[in-house]
């Protein structure tokens, strides 16, 4: 199967997974972090102007600063989050799923040098799309992800007894039960001609086409949730 | 169990736990709640309950891992025990690295003074004559340079300037040494064949005078602190180049961890260099045999550090 997730295992035994991000919400998520460094570059210089030589030595140390520990800073107090990654839903975690921290952080940081080289992140690019994780070679020599912050799903409990729950008429297995009650728990957010469309195809179990086919297959998945 | 009877059963764990984590604090039940709701999940996944539930516990679990394997050591201590020894023992546990970065500048560094005191002409084929000629009117006994008594705007704007500039050509060193060790090797070799070049250039053009006090006390750091970034990104490419009995990627992660203490060191040293650089080196009230005692006394502190420190387990 084609699938982006990517899986670690925490020490509790079970599997957490998450989804890397790819090139293009990273790249909009670092313009929107270049955009808040050049602000803040410009705010700082119009405001040292005025101290002279003595503002152009602090301007550059703060420049210094801003050039390379602007992303460490927000990753490791800001949970993995520069405000550009915060806008899209990005947050930067060790590869075993952990939170990161200075070390790693730096060391990504850093590296993103040789990430831009030999012009506009090609080297970073290159590596993102070849490796399984999405990493360029900051993230390689870190031992760090990008993921999206998956979107916290809303799960509502149905509310019991709409309409009669239905039997199978013969044993499903677990994955085609859980095939089942995944219809019903999407069909909210499908259009009715898909909903028809994907019930459609299983008529050797419904013995129905069409809207009557929706229907009783959302009353087996009631059946197979165990709302009574 | 039906997933109906399940959620109806945990619902209320998983919200408890939800609200633990909004609130941020370290509340002590944190834990106990969070490995249950691992259990959940797991339980959730083998009897194949639907993706929206498992999703739902996978959040709530990656929430819940991220609040308790946080590190919460804090700096100081080891900032500390690093300083105490631990970038000393980084340094001697990658002498071979270090060893070659030390060669790739130091050669040059050597090799040409004595090349340009042979024949001058040398110099122009590194640098341009118009930079030369400016060294030579900056070193000008009496010029601008060292005419600086009282001049603490400046030094402060030439401090920051050293801050910019060399603590980033370190991290570039370092950074440079993904591509195979090659960048390393780049600006170890540019940095040491420049820098030699000049110091050539004005020791034949009789300037020594001027010259050595001002680069010796902070050169003491400015080049350890070069090649030790140098050496990391060199660790780094060859990490590439021979994994031996690991994958490349997990080479490359061992020798990001071992690297680093090093770039931090160089960090360190060259922001210590900036601040010699700026109010000592140039500065004209301290005569210059006392930069060059000083600049002894900081180059066998070094050796002293790096040879010594962090020999016994504290």
């Amino acid at each position: 199967m084609i699938d982006t997730l990517c899986a670690v295992e925490t020490p509790e035994g079970v599997e957490l997974e998450f989804s890397p991000a790819g090139p293009v919400p990273r790249a909009l998520a670092w313009m929107v972090d270049a955009g808040i460094r050049a602000a803040l570059y410009l705010a700082l210089a119009t405001l040292l102007h005025g101290l002279g030589e003595l503002g152009t030595g602090l301007l550059l140390i703060l420049l210094f600063l801003l050039e390379w520990f602007y992303p460490v800073a927000f990753e490791v107090l800001a949970r993995g989050q520069t405000p550009g990654k915060k806008l899209m839903g990005l947050r930067v975690l060790r590869a075993d799923g952990a939170p990161v921290g200075w070390s790693r952080s730096t060391a990504r940081s850093l590296l993103a040098f040789a990430d831009f080289l030999p012009f506009g992140f090609a080297a970073g690019l290159t590596s993102m799309l070849v490796s399984r994780r999405s990493q360029r070679l900051g993230d390689l020599a870190a031992g760090t992800v990008v993921v999206h912050l998956a979107p916290a799903p809303r799960v509502v409990l149905p509310a019991p007894g709409a309409s009669e729950p239905l039997a199978p008429p013969f044993p499903l297995s677990l994955p085609e039960q859980r095939a089942i009650m995944g219809f019903a728990e999407r069909a909210p957010g499908l259009t009715p001609e898909r909903a028809r469309e994907l019930a459609d195809l299983l008529e050797p179990l419904t013995g129905a086409q069409g809207d009557e086919g929706v229907r009783r297959l959302q009353a087996m998945a009631r059946g197979l949730r165990g709302l009574a | 169990m039906k997933q109906e009877r399940f959620e109806r059963t945990h619902w209320e764990e998983w919200e408890a736990l939800a609200g633990m984590l909004a609130a941020g604090t370290d509340d002590p039940r944190l834990p106990q709640a969070y490995r249950r709701v691992c259990q959940h999940l797991a339980l959730a996944r083998d009897r194949c309950y639907t993706a929206g539930l498992v999703q739902r516990l996978n959040g709530l679990v990656m929430a819940g891992h991220q609040a308790l394997y946080g590190s919460t050591l804090g700096l100081g201590p080891q900032w500390g025990r690093f300083l105490a020894g631990g970038l000393a023992r980084s340094v001697r546990a990658l002498a071979g690295p270090v060893l070659l970065a030390a060669a790739l500048t130091g050669l040059p560094m050597v090799v040409l003074p004595l090349a340009i005191a042979h024949d001058p002409r040398l110099a122009y084929l590194v640098e341009e004559p118009e930079d030369l000629a400016r060294m030579e009117r900056m070193y000008q006994p009496g010029s601008g340079r060292f005419g600086r008594a009282s001049q603490a705007q400046t030094d402060v704007a030439m401090f920051g300037f050293y801050i910019w500039n060399n603590i980033r050509i370190g991290f570039q060193a370092f950074a440079g040494g993904i591509a195979l060790g090659l960048g390393s090797v780049f600006f170890l070799v540019y940095n040491g064949v420049h820098g030699g070049a000049v110091a050539g250039f004005l020791a034949q053009a009789g300037l020594g005078r001027q010259f050595w006090p001002f680069v010796a006390t902070h050169s003491a750091l400015e080049l350890p602190a070069l090649v030790l970034a140098g050496a990391a990104g060199l660790h780094l490419g060859w990490s590439l180049v021979a994994p031996g009995r690991r994958s490349r990627a997990q080479a490359l992660r061992a020798a990001a961890r071992e690297g680093m203490p090093l770039v931090y060191g160089a960090a360190l040293m060259d922001a210590l260099a900036a601040c010699i650089e700026a109010f000592w080196s140039a500065s004209a009230l301290v005569p210059p045999a006392l930069k060059l005692a000083a600049a002894a006394v900081l180059w066998a502190a070094m050796a002293g550090y790096f040879l010594l420190a962090g020999r016994r387990h504290a």
